[in-house]
Protein backbone atom coordinates (compact mmCIF):
# COMPACT_ATOMS: atom_id res chain seq x y z
CA UNK A 1 0.00 0.00 0.00
CA UNK A 2 1.32 4.09 -1.19
CA UNK A 3 2.38 5.60 1.98
CA UNK A 4 -0.25 7.73 3.74
CA UNK A 5 -0.32 10.81 5.91
CA UNK A 6 -1.94 10.83 9.06
CA UNK A 7 -4.46 13.70 7.82
CA UNK A 8 -5.30 11.34 5.10
CA UNK A 9 -5.81 8.43 7.65
CA UNK A 10 -8.01 10.22 9.46
CA UNK A 11 -10.05 11.13 6.83
CA UNK A 12 -10.88 7.82 6.19
CA UNK A 13 -12.72 7.53 9.67
CA UNK A 14 -16.27 8.61 10.98
CA UNK A 15 -16.33 11.23 13.11
CA UNK A 16 -19.51 13.49 14.64
CA UNK A 17 -18.11 16.72 15.54
CA UNK A 18 -18.97 18.47 18.86
CA UNK A 19 -18.80 21.71 17.11
CA UNK A 20 -17.97 24.50 19.85
CA UNK A 21 -17.42 21.86 22.42
CA UNK A 22 -13.77 21.53 22.36
CA UNK A 23 -12.83 18.19 24.45
CA UNK A 24 -9.03 18.69 24.84
CA UNK A 25 -7.31 21.95 26.04
CA UNK A 26 -3.75 23.01 26.62
CA UNK A 27 -2.37 25.09 29.35
CA UNK A 28 0.32 26.63 27.63
CA UNK A 29 1.75 28.16 30.67
CA UNK A 30 2.04 25.16 32.20
CA UNK A 31 3.63 23.40 29.26
CA UNK A 32 6.48 26.44 29.03
CA UNK A 33 6.85 26.65 32.71
CA UNK A 34 7.22 22.52 34.06
CA UNK A 35 7.49 20.62 30.92
CA UNK A 36 11.19 19.88 28.77
CA UNK A 37 10.06 17.40 26.32
CA UNK A 38 6.35 18.31 25.48
CA UNK A 39 5.95 14.65 24.62
CA UNK A 40 2.23 15.65 23.17
CA UNK A 41 4.01 16.60 20.28
CA UNK A 42 5.18 13.13 19.62
CA UNK A 43 3.00 10.67 21.29
CA UNK A 44 -0.26 11.38 20.11
CA UNK A 45 -1.02 8.77 16.93
CA UNK A 46 -3.55 11.07 15.73
CA UNK A 47 -1.33 14.18 15.45
CA UNK A 48 -3.62 16.42 17.51
CA UNK A 49 -0.71 18.49 18.88
CA UNK A 50 1.10 20.80 16.87
CA UNK A 51 3.38 24.44 17.84
CA UNK A 52 1.84 27.07 16.00
CA UNK A 53 3.61 30.42 16.34
CA UNK A 54 5.44 29.32 19.38
CA UNK A 55 1.96 28.04 21.21
CA UNK A 56 0.85 24.39 21.34
CA UNK A 57 -2.39 24.06 19.87
CA UNK A 58 -5.06 21.08 19.72
CA UNK A 59 -6.53 20.04 16.63
CA UNK A 60 -9.06 18.11 19.15
CA UNK A 61 -11.16 17.29 15.62
CA UNK A 62 -8.93 14.33 14.80
CA UNK A 63 -8.39 13.08 18.40
CA UNK A 64 -8.99 9.21 18.30
CA UNK A 65 -10.31 9.47 22.02
CA UNK A 66 -7.28 6.55 23.17
CA UNK A 67 -6.22 9.03 25.90
CA UNK A 68 -2.27 8.41 25.41
CA UNK A 69 -1.23 12.19 25.74
CA UNK A 70 -3.11 12.34 28.91
CA UNK A 71 -1.04 10.06 30.58
CA UNK A 72 2.17 10.96 28.82
CA UNK A 73 1.70 14.54 29.98
CA UNK A 74 4.03 14.89 33.05
CA UNK A 75 2.44 18.43 34.09
CA UNK A 76 -1.05 17.97 33.97
CA UNK A 77 -0.73 20.74 31.55
CA UNK A 78 -3.91 19.16 29.75
CA UNK A 79 -7.34 19.18 30.63
CA UNK A 80 -8.33 16.15 28.39
CA UNK A 81 -11.82 14.18 28.46
CA UNK A 82 -13.75 12.31 26.78
CA UNK A 83 -16.39 14.09 24.16
CA UNK A 84 -19.65 14.59 25.37
CA UNK A 85 -21.98 11.19 24.95
CA UNK A 86 -22.64 10.27 21.30
CA UNK A 87 -19.96 12.84 19.78
CA UNK A 88 -16.30 12.65 18.29
CA UNK A 89 -14.48 9.31 16.83
CA UNK A 90 -17.42 6.71 15.87
CA UNK A 91 -15.30 3.32 14.80
CA UNK A 92 -17.30 1.40 12.49
CA UNK A 93 -15.08 -1.88 12.74
CA UNK A 94 -13.35 -1.17 15.55
CA UNK B 1 -34.59 9.03 35.90
CA UNK B 2 -33.29 10.72 39.25
CA UNK B 3 -35.96 8.92 41.16
CA UNK B 4 -35.53 6.01 39.95
CA UNK B 5 -33.30 3.55 41.58
CA UNK B 6 -31.77 0.40 40.00
CA UNK B 7 -29.80 -2.44 41.04
CA UNK B 8 -26.83 -1.77 38.74
CA UNK B 9 -25.43 0.84 36.65
CA UNK B 10 -22.89 -0.88 34.49
CA UNK B 11 -20.81 2.17 32.91
CA UNK B 12 -19.20 0.71 29.56
CA UNK B 13 -20.82 -1.24 26.74
CA UNK B 14 -17.63 -3.40 26.17
CA UNK B 15 -16.96 -6.93 26.43
CA UNK B 16 -16.68 -6.82 30.05
CA UNK B 17 -19.79 -4.43 30.71
CA UNK B 18 -22.06 -6.34 28.16
CA UNK B 19 -21.40 -9.81 29.68
CA UNK B 20 -21.96 -8.33 33.40
CA UNK B 21 -25.08 -6.26 32.40
CA UNK B 22 -26.22 -9.88 30.60
CA UNK B 23 -25.33 -11.95 33.59
CA UNK B 24 -27.39 -9.90 35.93
CA UNK B 25 -30.62 -9.22 33.77
CA UNK B 26 -30.52 -12.70 33.44
CA UNK B 27 -30.68 -13.31 37.15
CA UNK B 28 -33.17 -10.90 37.02
CA UNK B 29 -31.40 -7.82 38.18
CA UNK B 30 -32.60 -4.15 37.41
CA UNK B 31 -29.87 -3.07 35.41
CA UNK B 32 -29.14 -0.16 33.34
CA UNK B 33 -25.86 -0.34 31.04
CA UNK B 34 -24.35 3.00 29.73
CA UNK B 35 -22.58 3.85 26.72
CA UNK B 36 -20.51 7.47 25.86
CA UNK B 37 -20.45 6.17 22.29
CA UNK B 38 -23.68 6.48 19.99
CA UNK B 39 -23.65 2.61 19.97
CA UNK B 40 -21.68 -0.13 21.61
CA UNK B 41 -18.56 -0.84 20.46
CA UNK B 42 -18.36 2.38 18.37
CA UNK B 43 -15.76 3.47 21.04
CA UNK B 44 -13.86 0.16 20.98
CA UNK B 45 -11.04 -1.24 19.60
CA UNK B 46 -8.33 -4.56 20.14
CA UNK B 47 -5.99 -5.70 18.26
CA UNK B 48 -9.05 -8.56 17.39
CA UNK B 49 -8.24 -11.96 18.57
CA UNK B 50 -10.69 -12.92 20.84
CA UNK B 51 -9.50 -16.27 23.01
CA UNK B 52 -13.46 -17.32 23.31
CA UNK B 53 -13.54 -20.45 25.69
CA UNK B 54 -15.00 -18.18 28.66
CA UNK B 55 -17.40 -16.68 26.72
CA UNK B 56 -18.84 -20.51 25.42
CA UNK B 57 -19.88 -20.67 29.26
CA UNK B 58 -21.59 -17.40 29.35
CA UNK B 59 -23.57 -17.69 25.74
CA UNK B 60 -22.66 -21.82 25.05
CA UNK B 61 -22.30 -21.89 21.06
CA UNK B 62 -22.15 -18.42 20.66
CA UNK B 63 -20.15 -18.18 17.28
CA UNK B 64 -22.89 -19.33 15.88
CA UNK B 65 -24.69 -16.26 16.13
CA UNK B 66 -22.31 -13.58 17.27
CA UNK B 67 -20.06 -11.65 14.55
CA UNK B 68 -16.94 -13.63 14.16
CA UNK B 69 -14.11 -12.85 11.64
CA UNK B 70 -12.09 -15.95 11.64
CA UNK B 71 -11.62 -19.17 13.92
CA UNK B 72 -7.56 -18.36 14.19
CA UNK B 73 -5.63 -21.48 13.96
CA UNK B 74 -2.88 -20.19 12.15
CA UNK B 75 -0.56 -18.77 14.90
CA UNK B 76 3.21 -17.23 13.57
CA UNK B 77 5.44 -15.37 15.87
CA UNK B 78 8.09 -13.00 13.56
CA UNK B 79 11.27 -11.99 14.75
CA UNK B 80 11.60 -9.18 12.17
CA UNK B 81 14.85 -6.77 11.37
CA UNK B 82 14.74 -3.93 8.38
CA UNK B 83 15.00 -6.56 5.78
CA UNK B 84 14.57 -9.87 7.59
CA UNK B 85 11.81 -12.09 9.00
CA UNK B 86 12.34 -15.32 10.95
CA UNK B 87 9.03 -17.03 11.54
CA UNK B 88 7.97 -19.62 13.96
CA UNK B 89 4.62 -20.90 12.24
CA UNK B 90 2.07 -22.82 14.05
CA UNK B 91 -1.39 -24.68 12.46
CA UNK B 92 -3.50 -26.69 14.20
CA UNK B 93 -6.86 -28.20 13.19
CA UNK B 94 -7.63 -28.66 16.49
CA UNK B 95 -8.34 -24.83 16.78
CA UNK B 96 -10.69 -25.23 13.94
CA UNK B 97 -13.40 -27.20 15.53
CA UNK B 98 -16.01 -25.99 18.58
CA UNK B 99 -15.53 -24.98 20.73
CA UNK B 100 -12.70 -23.14 19.18
CA UNK B 101 -9.70 -22.20 20.64
CA UNK B 102 -9.99 -17.81 19.51
CA UNK B 103 -11.64 -15.99 16.78
CA UNK B 104 -10.99 -12.52 15.35
CA UNK B 105 -13.64 -9.85 16.24
CA UNK B 106 -14.08 -6.48 15.06
CA UNK B 107 -15.21 -5.00 18.04
CA UNK B 108 -18.05 -2.55 16.82
CA UNK B 109 -19.83 -5.33 15.08
CA UNK B 110 -19.15 -7.83 18.02
CA UNK B 111 -19.63 -5.60 20.88
CA UNK B 112 -23.09 -4.20 19.35
CA UNK B 113 -23.94 -7.98 19.49
CA UNK B 114 -23.04 -8.80 23.15
CA UNK B 115 -24.41 -5.60 24.25
CA UNK B 116 -27.91 -6.93 22.31
CA UNK B 117 -27.91 -9.93 24.01
CA UNK B 118 -27.62 -7.96 27.76
CA UNK B 119 -31.21 -5.98 26.20
CA UNK B 120 -32.60 -9.01 25.12
CA UNK B 121 -31.94 -10.57 28.77
CA UNK B 122 -33.74 -7.51 30.77
CA UNK B 123 -30.87 -4.72 30.62
CA UNK B 124 -31.68 -1.44 29.71
CA UNK B 125 -29.30 -0.13 27.37
CA UNK B 126 -28.83 3.85 27.04
CA UNK B 127 -26.07 4.79 24.58
CA UNK B 128 -24.71 7.91 23.33
CA UNK B 129 -24.95 9.41 27.34
CA UNK B 130 -21.26 10.04 28.99
CA UNK B 131 -21.00 9.23 32.48
CA UNK B 132 -18.67 12.42 33.76
CA UNK B 133 -18.51 10.95 37.11
CA UNK B 134 -19.44 8.96 40.25
CA UNK B 135 -22.00 10.21 42.56
CA UNK B 136 -21.04 9.64 46.44
CA UNK B 137 -22.36 9.62 49.92
CA UNK B 138 -19.85 10.30 52.47
CA UNK B 139 -17.01 7.68 51.10
CA UNK B 140 -19.82 5.53 49.33
CA UNK B 141 -20.62 5.45 45.88
CA UNK B 142 -24.53 5.26 45.07
CA UNK B 143 -24.89 6.28 41.51
CA UNK B 144 -23.59 8.50 38.84
CA UNK B 145 -23.49 12.15 37.20
CA UNK B 146 -24.31 12.72 33.39
CA UNK B 147 -24.30 16.09 32.87
CA UNK B 148 -27.41 17.45 34.79
CA UNK B 149 -28.64 14.03 35.48
CA UNK B 150 -28.00 11.77 38.54
CA UNK B 151 -28.81 8.16 38.46
CA UNK B 152 -28.80 6.11 41.23
CA UNK B 153 -27.94 2.47 42.29
CA UNK B 154 -26.90 -0.32 44.85
CA UNK B 155 -24.19 -0.34 42.88
CA UNK B 156 -21.80 0.29 39.87
CA UNK B 157 -19.66 -1.29 37.63
CA UNK B 158 -17.32 0.72 36.21
CA UNK B 159 -15.73 -0.97 32.89
CA UNK B 160 -15.00 1.94 31.62
CA UNK B 161 -11.78 1.05 30.21
CA UNK B 162 -7.99 1.23 30.26
CA UNK B 163 -8.51 5.03 30.93
CA UNK B 164 -11.37 4.55 33.62
CA UNK B 165 -11.86 8.08 34.92
CA UNK B 166 -14.28 6.70 37.65
CA UNK B 167 -11.64 4.21 39.09
CA UNK B 168 -9.53 7.18 39.66
CA UNK B 169 -12.30 9.60 41.01
CA UNK B 170 -13.55 6.84 43.30
CA UNK B 171 -10.13 6.95 44.46
CA UNK B 172 -9.25 3.30 43.53
CA UNK B 173 -5.85 3.92 41.47
CA UNK B 174 -3.71 7.50 40.71
CA UNK B 175 -3.13 8.26 37.40
CA UNK B 176 -1.49 5.78 35.06
CA UNK B 177 2.05 5.51 35.17
CA UNK B 178 3.53 5.62 31.76
CA UNK B 179 5.46 2.42 32.05
CA UNK B 180 2.41 0.44 32.91
CA UNK B 181 0.30 1.33 29.57
CA UNK B 182 1.04 0.85 25.79
CA UNK B 183 -0.44 2.48 22.87
CA UNK B 184 -1.80 0.77 20.33
CA UNK B 185 -2.42 1.72 16.98
CA UNK B 186 -3.79 0.06 14.04
CA UNK B 187 -5.13 -0.24 11.20
CA UNK B 188 -8.08 -1.94 9.04
CA UNK B 189 -7.18 -3.06 5.61
CA UNK B 190 -9.84 -4.22 3.48
CA UNK B 191 -8.80 -6.99 0.68
CA UNK B 192 -11.29 -9.48 -1.16
CA UNK B 193 -12.26 -12.60 1.26
CA UNK B 194 -10.21 -14.51 -1.51
CA UNK B 195 -7.00 -12.89 -1.38
CA UNK B 196 -6.53 -12.98 1.77
CA UNK B 197 -7.46 -16.86 1.91
CA UNK B 198 -5.27 -17.38 -1.03
CA UNK B 199 -2.12 -15.12 0.32
CA UNK B 200 -2.58 -16.95 3.86
CA UNK B 201 -3.16 -20.22 2.78
CA UNK B 202 -6.45 -20.17 4.57
CA UNK B 203 -9.67 -23.30 4.01
CA UNK B 204 -13.21 -21.15 4.14
CA UNK B 205 -12.80 -19.25 7.73
CA UNK B 206 -9.49 -20.53 8.74
CA UNK B 207 -7.57 -17.20 10.24
CA UNK B 208 -3.93 -16.50 11.04
CA UNK B 209 -2.45 -14.37 13.26
CA UNK B 210 1.38 -12.61 13.77
CA UNK B 211 2.88 -11.13 16.56
CA UNK B 212 5.92 -9.09 15.49
CA UNK B 213 9.01 -8.27 17.62
CA UNK B 214 11.97 -6.40 16.47
CA UNK B 215 11.93 -4.00 13.75
CA UNK B 216 8.41 -3.73 13.73
CA UNK B 217 8.36 -1.26 16.56
CA UNK B 218 11.87 0.34 15.77
CA UNK B 219 13.60 -1.39 18.87
CA UNK B 220 11.32 0.38 21.22
CA UNK B 221 9.33 -1.74 23.67
CA UNK B 222 6.52 -3.64 22.04
CA UNK B 223 5.38 -5.57 18.97
CA UNK B 224 3.40 -5.85 15.85
CA UNK B 225 0.29 -7.94 15.08
CA UNK B 226 -1.28 -8.58 11.99
CA UNK B 227 -4.81 -10.71 12.31
CA UNK B 228 -6.91 -12.01 9.14
CA UNK B 229 -10.49 -11.43 9.25
CA UNK B 230 -13.13 -12.22 6.61
CA UNK B 231 -12.44 -9.66 4.31
CA UNK B 232 -9.89 -7.15 5.75
CA UNK B 233 -6.43 -7.17 8.06
CA UNK B 234 -6.08 -6.31 11.24
CA UNK B 235 -2.78 -4.45 11.17
CA UNK B 236 -1.45 -2.37 14.45
CA UNK B 237 1.87 -2.04 16.67
CA UNK B 238 1.62 -1.83 20.56
CA UNK B 239 4.31 0.40 21.84
CA UNK B 240 5.32 0.51 25.44
CA UNK B 241 4.67 4.33 26.72
CA UNK B 242 7.57 5.04 29.13
CA UNK B 243 10.20 3.70 25.86
CA UNK B 244 8.35 5.79 23.37
CA UNK B 245 8.90 9.13 25.47
CA UNK B 246 12.35 7.85 25.73
CA UNK B 247 12.97 7.45 22.03
CA UNK B 248 10.88 10.40 21.15
CA UNK B 249 9.45 9.16 18.15
CA UNK B 250 5.99 9.49 17.12
CA UNK B 251 3.97 6.39 16.83
CA UNK B 252 2.17 7.10 13.70
CA UNK B 253 5.97 6.99 12.03
CA UNK B 254 7.08 3.92 13.52
CA UNK B 255 3.54 2.58 12.33
CA UNK B 256 3.95 3.88 8.70
CA UNK B 257 7.53 2.23 8.54
CA UNK B 258 6.27 -1.11 9.81
CA UNK B 259 3.76 -0.83 7.08
CA UNK B 260 5.73 -0.56 4.38
CA UNK B 261 8.72 -3.51 5.40
CA UNK B 262 8.84 -6.04 2.42
CA UNK B 263 6.72 -8.69 4.99
CA UNK B 264 3.91 -6.59 5.60
CA UNK B 265 3.84 -5.05 2.41
CA UNK B 266 3.76 -8.40 0.74
CA UNK B 267 0.61 -9.23 2.76
CA UNK B 268 -1.23 -6.23 2.27
CA UNK B 269 -0.43 -5.59 -1.33
CA UNK B 270 -3.83 -3.79 -2.96
CA UNK B 271 -5.36 -3.47 0.69
CA UNK B 272 -7.20 -0.47 1.15
CA UNK B 273 -7.02 1.95 4.04
CA UNK B 274 -10.81 1.18 6.52
CA UNK B 275 -10.39 2.13 9.53
CA UNK B 276 -7.16 4.00 11.52
CA UNK B 277 -7.87 3.76 15.53
CA UNK B 278 -5.76 4.39 18.49
CA UNK B 279 -6.27 2.61 22.02
CA UNK B 280 -4.14 2.63 25.25
CA UNK B 281 -3.88 -0.94 26.46
CA UNK B 282 -3.10 -1.89 30.17
CA UNK B 283 0.35 -3.73 30.33
CA UNK B 284 1.39 -3.93 33.60
CA UNK B 285 0.19 -6.93 35.00
CA UNK B 286 -0.40 -7.77 38.33
CA UNK B 287 1.24 -4.51 39.69
CA UNK B 288 -0.88 -2.62 37.89
CA UNK B 289 -3.66 -3.49 39.54
CA UNK B 290 -5.91 -0.82 41.03
CA UNK B 291 -7.85 -2.31 44.18
CA UNK B 292 -11.14 -3.81 42.25
CA UNK B 293 -14.00 -2.68 45.08
CA UNK B 294 -15.26 0.26 46.98
CA UNK B 295 -18.05 0.73 48.85
CA UNK B 296 -20.35 0.50 46.12
CA UNK B 297 -18.74 0.17 43.01
CA UNK B 298 -16.69 -2.76 41.24
CA UNK B 299 -13.90 -2.55 38.37
CA UNK B 300 -13.79 -5.05 35.54
CA UNK B 301 -12.24 -5.56 32.62
CA UNK B 302 -9.45 -3.15 31.23
CA UNK B 303 -10.52 -0.63 33.60
CA UNK B 304 -9.11 -3.10 36.57
CA UNK B 305 -5.96 -3.51 34.73
CA UNK B 306 -6.28 -6.56 33.35
CA UNK B 307 -4.12 -7.92 30.63
CA UNK B 308 -1.78 -10.42 29.24
CA UNK B 309 0.93 -10.16 27.03
CA UNK B 310 3.58 -13.08 26.37
CA UNK B 311 5.01 -12.23 23.30
CA UNK B 312 3.02 -15.38 21.90
CA UNK B 313 -0.42 -14.39 22.89
CA UNK B 314 -1.95 -10.52 23.89
CA UNK B 315 -5.09 -11.24 26.04
CA UNK B 316 -7.80 -8.89 27.12
CA UNK B 317 -11.31 -9.71 26.27
CA UNK B 318 -11.29 -13.59 28.09
CA UNK B 319 -10.28 -11.49 30.75
CA UNK B 320 -12.33 -8.84 30.83
CA UNK B 321 -15.28 -11.63 30.71
CA UNK B 322 -13.70 -13.65 33.23
CA UNK B 323 -13.92 -10.80 35.61
CA UNK B 324 -17.48 -9.81 34.58
CA UNK B 325 -18.60 -13.18 35.76
CA UNK B 326 -16.97 -12.78 39.24
CA UNK B 327 -18.22 -9.02 39.05
CA UNK B 328 -22.43 -10.31 38.27
CA UNK B 329 -21.43 -13.49 40.93
CA UNK B 330 -20.88 -10.84 43.36
CA UNK B 331 -23.80 -8.02 42.69
CA UNK B 332 -26.35 -11.04 42.55
CA UNK B 333 -25.17 -12.44 46.15
CA UNK B 334 -24.99 -8.66 47.45
CA UNK B 335 -28.16 -7.99 46.53
CA UNK B 336 -30.01 -10.99 48.14
CA UNK B 337 -28.04 -9.70 51.14
CA UNK B 338 -29.46 -6.28 50.44
CA UNK B 339 -25.40 -5.14 51.36
CA UNK B 340 -23.66 -3.27 48.98
CA UNK B 341 -20.71 -2.27 51.13
CA UNK B 342 -17.49 -3.18 50.21
CA UNK B 343 -17.61 -5.80 52.82
CA UNK B 344 -19.95 -7.64 50.95
CA UNK B 345 -18.15 -6.64 47.73
CA UNK B 346 -15.11 -8.04 48.93
CA UNK B 347 -16.18 -11.36 47.57
CA UNK B 348 -15.58 -10.39 44.61
CA UNK B 349 -11.86 -10.39 45.00
CA UNK B 350 -11.85 -13.77 46.41
CA UNK B 351 -13.75 -14.90 42.99
CA UNK B 352 -11.70 -13.75 40.86
CA UNK B 353 -8.39 -14.49 42.69
CA UNK B 354 -9.76 -18.16 42.39
CA UNK B 355 -10.82 -17.77 38.28
CA UNK B 356 -8.53 -18.35 35.66
CA UNK B 357 -8.18 -14.31 35.36
CA UNK B 358 -5.92 -14.28 38.50
CA UNK B 359 -4.33 -17.15 38.07
CA UNK B 360 -3.09 -16.27 34.79
CA UNK B 361 -2.25 -12.77 36.13
CA UNK B 362 -0.03 -14.49 38.57
CA UNK B 363 1.27 -17.25 36.02
CA UNK B 364 2.75 -13.44 33.72
CA UNK B 365 3.03 -11.40 36.48
CA UNK B 366 6.75 -11.48 35.83
CA UNK B 367 6.24 -11.02 31.80
CA UNK B 368 5.81 -6.95 31.94
CA UNK B 369 9.44 -7.00 34.33
CA UNK B 370 10.94 -9.60 31.27
CA UNK B 371 9.59 -7.26 28.22
CA UNK B 372 11.76 -4.46 29.67
CA UNK B 373 14.46 -6.19 27.99
CA UNK B 374 15.90 -4.03 25.30
CA UNK B 375 18.02 -6.79 23.98
CA UNK B 376 14.30 -8.55 22.79
CA UNK B 377 13.50 -5.49 20.49
CA UNK B 378 17.06 -4.77 19.33
CA UNK B 379 19.28 -6.80 19.64
CA UNK B 380 17.46 -11.07 19.32
CA UNK B 381 15.33 -10.65 15.84
CA UNK B 382 19.14 -8.92 14.26
CA UNK B 383 21.02 -12.13 16.32
CA UNK B 384 18.56 -14.80 14.98
CA UNK B 385 18.45 -12.41 11.14
CA UNK B 386 21.94 -12.85 11.13
CA UNK B 387 22.14 -16.30 11.83
CA UNK B 388 19.71 -18.04 9.70
CA UNK B 389 21.86 -15.39 6.96
CA UNK B 390 24.56 -17.45 7.72
CA UNK B 391 23.19 -20.62 8.16
CA UNK B 392 21.28 -20.57 4.85
CA UNK B 393 24.53 -18.46 2.42
CA UNK B 394 26.45 -20.85 0.38
CA UNK B 395 29.86 -19.57 -0.62
CA UNK B 396 32.10 -21.28 -2.53
CA UNK B 397 34.24 -22.40 0.40
CA UNK B 398 33.91 -24.81 3.68
CA UNK B 399 31.45 -23.63 5.41
CA UNK B 400 31.26 -23.81 9.56
CA UNK B 401 29.33 -25.77 12.24
CA UNK B 402 26.44 -23.92 13.24
CA UNK B 403 27.35 -23.50 17.03
CA UNK B 404 30.30 -21.77 15.41
CA UNK B 405 27.96 -19.28 13.80
CA UNK B 406 25.77 -18.96 16.76
CA UNK B 407 28.81 -17.82 18.33
CA UNK B 408 29.91 -15.51 15.51
CA UNK B 409 26.24 -13.93 15.46
CA UNK B 410 26.23 -13.35 19.43
CA UNK B 411 29.65 -11.72 19.23
CA UNK B 412 28.52 -9.70 15.88
CA UNK B 413 25.32 -8.57 17.91
CA UNK B 414 27.47 -8.23 20.88
CA UNK B 415 25.61 -10.11 23.39
CA UNK B 416 27.73 -12.28 25.89
CA UNK B 417 26.61 -15.73 26.33
CA UNK B 418 26.46 -14.73 30.36
CA UNK B 419 23.43 -12.25 28.98
CA UNK B 420 22.25 -14.88 26.48
CA UNK B 421 22.39 -17.43 29.06
CA UNK B 422 20.44 -15.27 31.98
CA UNK B 423 17.96 -13.82 29.14
CA UNK B 424 16.68 -17.43 28.31
CA UNK B 425 16.29 -18.29 32.32
CA UNK B 426 14.43 -14.97 32.57
CA UNK B 427 12.17 -15.70 30.03
CA UNK B 428 11.63 -19.20 30.78
CA UNK B 429 10.44 -18.17 34.51
CA UNK B 430 8.21 -15.29 33.18
CA UNK B 431 6.75 -17.21 30.00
Amino acid sequence: MRRMSVPEKLAVNKYDLDEGHPHIEVHEEVCREKCPDLACLFVCPANVYSEVNGKIVADWAGCLECGTCKVACPSDALYWVYPRGGFGVVYRSG
Amino acid sequence: MADEKFDVIVVGAGVAGSTAAYLLAKQGLEVVLIERGPYPGSKNLSGGVLYGKVLHQVIPNYWEEAPVERAINNQVVTFMTEDASFNIDFKTQAFNRPPYNAFTVLRAKFDRWLAGKAEEAGAMLVPGIKVDKVLKEGDRVVGVIAGEEEMLAGVVIAADGANSFLAQEAGLRGKLPTDQVAVGVKELIGLPRETIEERFHLNGSEGTAYSIVGFATRGVAGGGFLYTNLDSLSVGLVIRLDDLLEAKLKPADIFEEFLQHPMVAALTKDGKLLEYGAHLVPEGGLEMMPRIFTDGMLLAGDAAGLGVNNGFVVRGMDLAIGSAIAAAETVVEAKAKGDFSARALGAYQTKLDGSFVMADMRTYARTPRFFQKERLYKTYPAMLADLMTQIYTQEAQPKEHVMTMARTSAKDCQVSLLDLARDMLDGARAL
